[in-house]
């Protein structure tokens, strides 16, 4: 999986492993090492389904129930995503994870200036609610969780969604959506934000408070250490960032009169799958104990259940590549062996030709199969937590867990992830290990198969994901349409409501839903949001 | 141009993508190299780079693109900068470009194109060369 540093002599015997987050891996672990951490089975595992949660949130894990597959799907028009939704369903899919296109995550119209050329491009274009009607029908909005990959403007859409279920019958009650909506992490990298970090939270919270008092089968955030990775972040920055960004969450909503218990249950994870196998397992399982006993201990949370870090650990993108991208299909496989083996609770992988374009049916459907085989065939299912016990996989653990802890300390020091962010501190220190893993690469410090070892030179060509600009016409001229037909005084008098709510800090939900029935579209609500809190200005880094 | 000039670089990340990862790594890579670097910052249009590149007088302007949307926005740029008259500041691109395309960029006035994966010193060496 390809991070990690080998020193080695020049027999190219390794003298020494050196992990992206800084750890050194001895050539041999034994109950020594387990006595030197002071490991203790309760204290710092607990049986599966028991705090702190290390070994597994459910007693019986996979025994009981398969991870949820959920890949990343959605471009063109909401016709051709319809399509490959059901596509991915009839596949054996067993959630959604929609892809919208730029200029919707922006919050702009299909035919304003900025959408030109990419609408429908790296996801489903969305302007109204007759969008959601195509994308979503024929969808069980009461079996099928749909994940909204979209935070800047994800109240919008996760109030479309519900609008959208209500249509087709499914009371709010019923639904089960997992919008995005975080929004620092967008401001970390991704880069879909709007509004400056203030208004850009509330919005956020908004939608947990508002899920929380109506929606009650939805999961209102997904906080993404995923992308943070992406970005360039160690492993432990990854857990460390989104964990000091779920606070900020949690301590908004505190502020607004809610207990942790009422939300925290809530909360979900997306985090990445991407580096050496051990220091993932290891990863994943230290951070699933240490977010159980920071909400026990620091917030007070009772509920068992409130305690569990769920979420989507998702084979990461960056560790992929154009050179023989037939060698991505290997590499997803081993990245979704590893989520297995940290107990993922639901999964995706990067398709073999995302390191070119979005992905081919034929690749998304590969990405799929490596799943479903990992648990239907090879044994993934078997027994719970299994390499427990281990005496290199809990010390690893245990130094993971410590190296999280230093990161989330050095956040705190600066006064917390909104300052963090807003100085542009976490920026540049993710942009900096990004250039220093990328510097590794090229000097030859970590090896990447065919990149910078067993290199072929002329490239086969691999079939790809086609872009139609036919697309872009038909949504603009479906909008167009639109605009003509609606009722504009509701457009007109939802729109003012929306402004007044935005103003005078209540929750801009419930008129959002109004907003979206009323088939306001994506611009005209994202831009009363603009007129009334401005826009974010990055800080600087060079 | 004088062998010594520190040659003045923009990193721009035009419309609405917001992955940063590689125009921030390659900023690393060309202050390393002894450049000055400026990088945009997110969500720029062709207006705002063509500005900061005429106030920040710089001599290349490197544009970062992955979502596939490379040929319109560069078409787009090079018209601008001629139109205005500036056809001494150098474009290079660079970003998820399929290699199909490389010769396209180049055929409207791109001076050179770095896919994804580039070494840093390939791309050193071509700005360098540029002067």
């Amino acid at each position: 999986m390809g991070v990690a540093k080998y020193i080695k002599n020049e027999k190219d015997a390794i003298e020494e492993v050196i992990y992206q987050s800084g750890i050194k891996v001895k050539p041999i672990y034994g109950p020594k090492d387990l006595e030197d951490i002071g490991f203790d089975y309760e204290k710092d595992l607990g049986e599966p389904g028991a705090y702190p949660f290390t070994r597994s949130l459910h007693p019986q894990g996979y025994r009981s129930r398969a991870w949820t597959t959920r890949q990343y799907t959605g471009f063109g028009t909401p016709q051709e995503t319809n399509e490959r939704f059901k596509y991915m369903i009839a596949h054996g899919q067993t959630g959604l994870n929609v892809a919208f296109d730029l200029p919707t995550q922006m919050g702009y119209d299909s035919d304003s200036p900025e959408a030109e050329g990419e609408v429908g491009r790296v996801g489903m274009a969305v302007d109204s609610l007759q969008d959601f009607d195509t994308a979503f029908h024929g969808i069980q909005f009461d079996r099928i969780g749909a994940g909204l990959t979209i935070n800047a403007v994800a109240s919008i859409m996760l109030a479309m969604y519900q609008a959208t279920g209500e249509k087709y019958g499914f009371s709010k009650d019923k639904i089960s959506a997992t919008p995005q909506n975080d929004i620092l992490k967008e401001m970390i990298g991704r880069g879909a934000w709007i509004f400056p970090v203030e208004p850009g939270v509330r919005l956020v919270c908004d939608v947990i408070e508002y899920s929380v008092k109506e929606l009650p089968r939805s999961n209102p955030v997904s906080i993404c250490g995923y992308h943070i990775r992406e970005s360039g972040a160690t492993p432990t920055q990854e857990i460390a960032y989104a964990f000091e960004i779920a606070k900020v969450y949690i301590d908004d909503l505190i502020g607004r009169g809610l207990a942790p218990d009422d939300f925290v249950g809530r909360f979900s994870f997306n985090l990445n799958v991407f580096g050496n196998l051990w220091e993932q397992i290891a990863k994943f399982r230290a951070a699933r104990k240490l977010w159980a006993k920071m909400l026990k201990e620091q917030y007070g949370v009772k509920e068992k259940k409130n305690l569990f870090l769920r979420g989507l650990f998702g084979g990461g993108g960056s560790g992929l590549t154009k050179e023989q991208p037939e060698n991505n299909i290997i590499r997803g496989a081993y990245y979704a062996l590893a989520a297995a083996l940290s107990g993922a609770q639901t999964t995706a992988l990067c398709s073999f030709d995302e390191a070119f374009t979005i992905p081919t049916p034929r690749a998304a459907l590969l990405s799929l199969r490596t799943l479903e085989i990992l648990m239907d065939e090879v044994g993934l299912r078997d027994t719970v937590d299994p390499l427990a016990g281990s005496y290199f996989i809990e010390t690893l653990t245990k130094e993971m867990e410590d190296k999280i802890i230093q990161e989330m300390d050095r956040v705190q020091k600066i006064g917390g992830m909104v300052h963090a962010v807003s100085t542009g501190f976490i920026q540049r220190e993710v942009a900096k290990q990004a250039y220093e893993y990328e510097k590794s690469i090229q000097d030859g410090t970590v090896t990447k198969v065919g990149v910078n070892k067993y290199t072929e030179g002329e490239q086969p060509d691999v079939e790809l994901h086609e872009y139609n600009d036919s697309w872009a016409k038909t949504q603009i001229a479906k909008l167009r349409e639109l605009r003509r037909t609606r009722d504009g005084r509701e457009v007109v008098r939802s729109l003012k409501d929306l402004e007044k709510a935005a103003k005078d800090g209540s929750n801009v939900m419930p008129v959002l839903v109004d907003c979206c029935r009323a088939y306001c579209t994506v611009g005209e609500m994202a831009g009363i949001f603009k007129d009334v809190f401005g826009e974010w200005k990055e800080p600087r880094l060079f | 141009m004088p062998a010594k000039k520190i040659i003045r670089v923009l990193i721009a990340k035009p419309g609405l993508d917001g992955h940063d990862r590689g125009a921030k790594t390659v900023a690393f890579a060309l202050r390393d190299a002894g450049m000055e670097v400026l990088y945009s910052g997110l969500h720029q249009n062709i207006d705002q780079i063509v500005s900061t590149a005429v106030q920040e007088s710089v001599d290349v302007v490197g544009l970062s693109i992955m979502t596939g949307a490379h040929l319109p926005i560069s078409a787009r740029l090079m018209e601008r900068l001629k139109e205005d008259d500036l056809n001494d500041i150098h474009v290079v691109v660079g970003g998820v470009i399929p290699k199909d395309d490389v010769p396209k960029l180049k055929e409207i006035g791109v001076k050179d194109v770095f896919p994804g994966g580039t070494r840093f010193d390939v791309i050193v060496d071509s700005i360098r060369s540029l002067f």
